[in-house]
């Protein structure tokens, strides 16, 4: 059973301050970390690895910084990591993510399952790990909760979904995208931390992938950003004056005015 | 695409620096230098008193096809009943098609399919349905060929879904096969009526800026919108339109996946997106015993109770009762936001309430910004006196 492990590095946080001199994000103190949801993804890669047998690889799309990432996914327990980065990978849309990610893991050949995040933390959109499996001509399951059993190169698994969970079989190999009701992730191990220290990481470009450059980042984008803009201060409430009681009594009233309780 | 500072032109003044949203200008040696993880937002070179700077447009890799005509809406189903965000989708779609002076058409799967009629009725100038006892539950591997396939055959130069558990897993399938666009989560949807572009905007980083997408090159242009970010429209009865009726061609497809069981959960009884009331809590309430508060709120309302993000991440209540981009987009008729500052990717999940009350110590909290009736205060002293005192009458 070997298992590859998409993971992204983000910024460390969702409470982004803006500067309201300058109308600026606040970046001083904010750490990159890895994609909270994809830690799941990894310890579930480890887990099956325990149960299985196999090895477990975690890949990365990222500017050169995102190596440290790849360590620490080592110390908890990957076997190996890869990281793509070439400047031509740079402003990807999650179509061209995708299709970088897909063409690393056919060059990585020998798995039975992809696993990803059900999202990240800073863009949010949980199109990656579909469209991959889209570009892999494999089958896709989304929200895992559990998985249940494998078992004859088929998988049972349980996703979450609106008002409640289904139970889905899929034939192997696949792709999948986790939530993180599905474990509790592990630390890193004293063994594991050793490991990493020592671990040979390769930096895979466009060329190592034999991609066509314009397929791939900016240029490999369907959709672009045009405007970004920080939404309107423009304070709308009626604010209610007083003290605590004066303000509560007012609420009162105006909520009762208006038949709402 | 590129973007790049002329050097002859630039005085390093500057004046672009306060300006790019990611902080990725320096000045070094008296000329503006542009790090890596630059969207080309075309702040810093609007800013630029001397055109130094200069963003160069890709080559156009995939030349448009400009012929692409009409709005689809895929109208998702359970059990034959039609989704509220089919509806939803169908009053923006309506609108944009006839600012595009286009037609709208509707795709349903499924089977048994009794309320199509509703579609027309909701804005559908055409209706695709594909009726097959196979599609009678949702089979994404079937749902996936199909769409693309019928995306395909009729060029629509604009798609949209519902940003569902089974949207969010098989629109972005289709997109892949199609080799294009897709923006998720939309909270605003426009057309450029120069250019023919739909302007698809999405809270992004966090949900603290908002980012505005186009699929120049590629058709069709594809969003997903969630439930209730959209009003629908009350229906029009005298709506006509035209029901096309497509074979399902179950042997081109093979299906990997299959759904063995669905099974409800059933601790979820109370479900926010349904509540007319909700009381909810965010991270000032400072730990986890304090949320007793917002449920007791709750309880003496009969509403149910919501939460933003941090206590969710934090643990303190568990992802189902969280409201916003990443959880549930609520629409009720009270929602009382008790230490919510008001994150956009909050807001995006409650901001369409009839009344919103918002109870925070920050007067500056973006929360005042959406709120009806504001109360600048300590919520451990607000809430319990509006608890005795609802009580009382």
């Amino acid at each position: 059973m070997n298992i590859t492990v998409c993971l992204k590095q983000v910024p460390g946080t969702t409470q982004v301050k803006i500067d309201p001199q300058t109308n600026t994000l606040i970046r001083q103190g904010i750490k990159n970390i890895v994609n909270p949801l994809d830690t799941y993804a990894l310890e579930e890669g480890i887990r099956l690895k325990e149960r299985y047998g196999g090895q477990v690889t975690a890949i990365s799309m990222g500017p050169p910084q995102a190596e440290e990432m790849l360590r620490e996914a080592i110390s908890i327990g990957a076997d190996q990591a890869v990281l793509l980065c070439d400047s031509a990978f740079a402003s990807a849309d999650t179509l061209a993510t995708a299709y970088t990610l897909a063409q690393a893991i056919k060059k990585l050949k020998d798995f039975d399952l992809v696993i990803c995040g059900r999202q990240t933390l800073d863009g949010d959109t949980g199109q990656v790990g579909p469209e991959l499996a889209e570009m892999l001509g494999l089958p896709f399951v989304a929200y895992v909760s559990q998985i249940e059993e494998i078992k004859d190169g088929l998988m049972r698994v349980q996703r979450l979904v609106e008002d409640g969970h289904e139970v889905i079989e899929t034939t192997l190999p696949a792709v999948i995208t986790v939530v993180k009701e599905i474990n509790v992730p592990r630390l890193p191990s004293l063994r594991g931390l050793a490991r990493a220290r020592s671990a040979q990481i390769p930096a895979w470009t466009a060329q190592d992938l034999g991609v066509d450059p314009n397929m791939v980042g900016r240029a490999g984008s369907a959709t672009w950003v045009v405007k970004i803009f920080f939404p309107q201060r423009v304070r709308r409430a009626e604010i209610l004056p007083g003290s605590a009681e004066a303000q509560v009594d007012s609420l009162i009233s105006k909520l009762k005015e208006g038949r709402l309780i | 695409m590129g973007i790049r500072v002329d050097f002859e032109k630039c005085t390093g003044c500057g004046n672009c620096v306060p300006v790019c949203p990611f902080g990725l200008i320096e000045i070094t040696d008296d000329k503006a230098r542009i790090k890596e993880g630059c969207t080309f937002c075309g702040a810093c070179r609007d800013a630029c008193t001397f055109q130094a700077i200069i963003i160069e447009a890709a080559p156009e890799v995939v030349p448009v096809d400009d012929t692409n005509r009409g709005v689809w809406v895929f109208a998702e189903q359970r059990d034959g009943q039609f989704k509220g965000v089919a509806y939803e989708l169908l009053a923006k779609g309506r609108e944009l098609a006839d600012t595009l002076k286009t037609e709208l058409s509707a795709v349903c799967f499924g089977h048994g399919l009794k309320e199509i009629e509703k579609l027309m009725a909701q804005g559908a100038d055409r209706v695709y349905v594909i009726d097959d006892p196979s599609l009678a539950q949702h089979q994404e591997d079937f749902y996936t060929q199909e769409l693309a396939r019928l995306i395909q055959e009729h060029q629509p130069e604009i798609v949209l879904a519902g940003a569902t558990a089974l949207g969010r897993a098989f629109i972005p399938r289709v997109a892949a096969i199609l080799k294009t666009g897709l923006t998720a989560d939309c909270t605003g949807l426009d057309i450029d009526t120069e250019k023919r572009l739909l302007l698809q905007t999405r809270p992004t980083f966090g949900g603290n800026i908002m980012a505005t997408i186009v699929c120049q090159y590629r058709r069709p242009q594809m969003a997903t919108v969630r439930p209730r970010v959209f009003k629908r429209n009350a229906p029009d009865n005298s709506h006509k339109g035209q029901i096309i009726k497509v074979d399902f061609k179950k042997e081109a497809v093979t299906a990997k996946t299959r759904l063995l069981k669905f099974v409800e959960d059933l601790s979820e009884r109370v479900k926010i997106e349904d509540a007319d009331v909700i009381v909810a809590g965010g991270r000032g309430l400072g730990k986890p015993e304090n949320f007793a508060l917002v449920e007791e709120l709750a309880k003496v309302l009969g509403a149910a109770v919501g939460s933003s993000r941090p206590p969710v991440d934090e643990g303190w209540i568990p992802y189902s009762h969280q409201v916003g981009q990443t959880g549930k987009t609520v629409c009720p008729k009270l929602y009382i936001a008790c230490g919510i500052s008001g994150a956009v990717q909050h807001l995006a999940g409650m901001q369409t309430s009839d009344c919103i009350v918002a109870i925070n110590n920050d007067p500056t909290a973006p929360i005042f910004e959406v709120a009806t009736y504001g109360i600048i205060g300590d919520l451990f002293k607000v809430v319990p006196m509006l608890i005795e005192k609802l009580k009382g009458t």
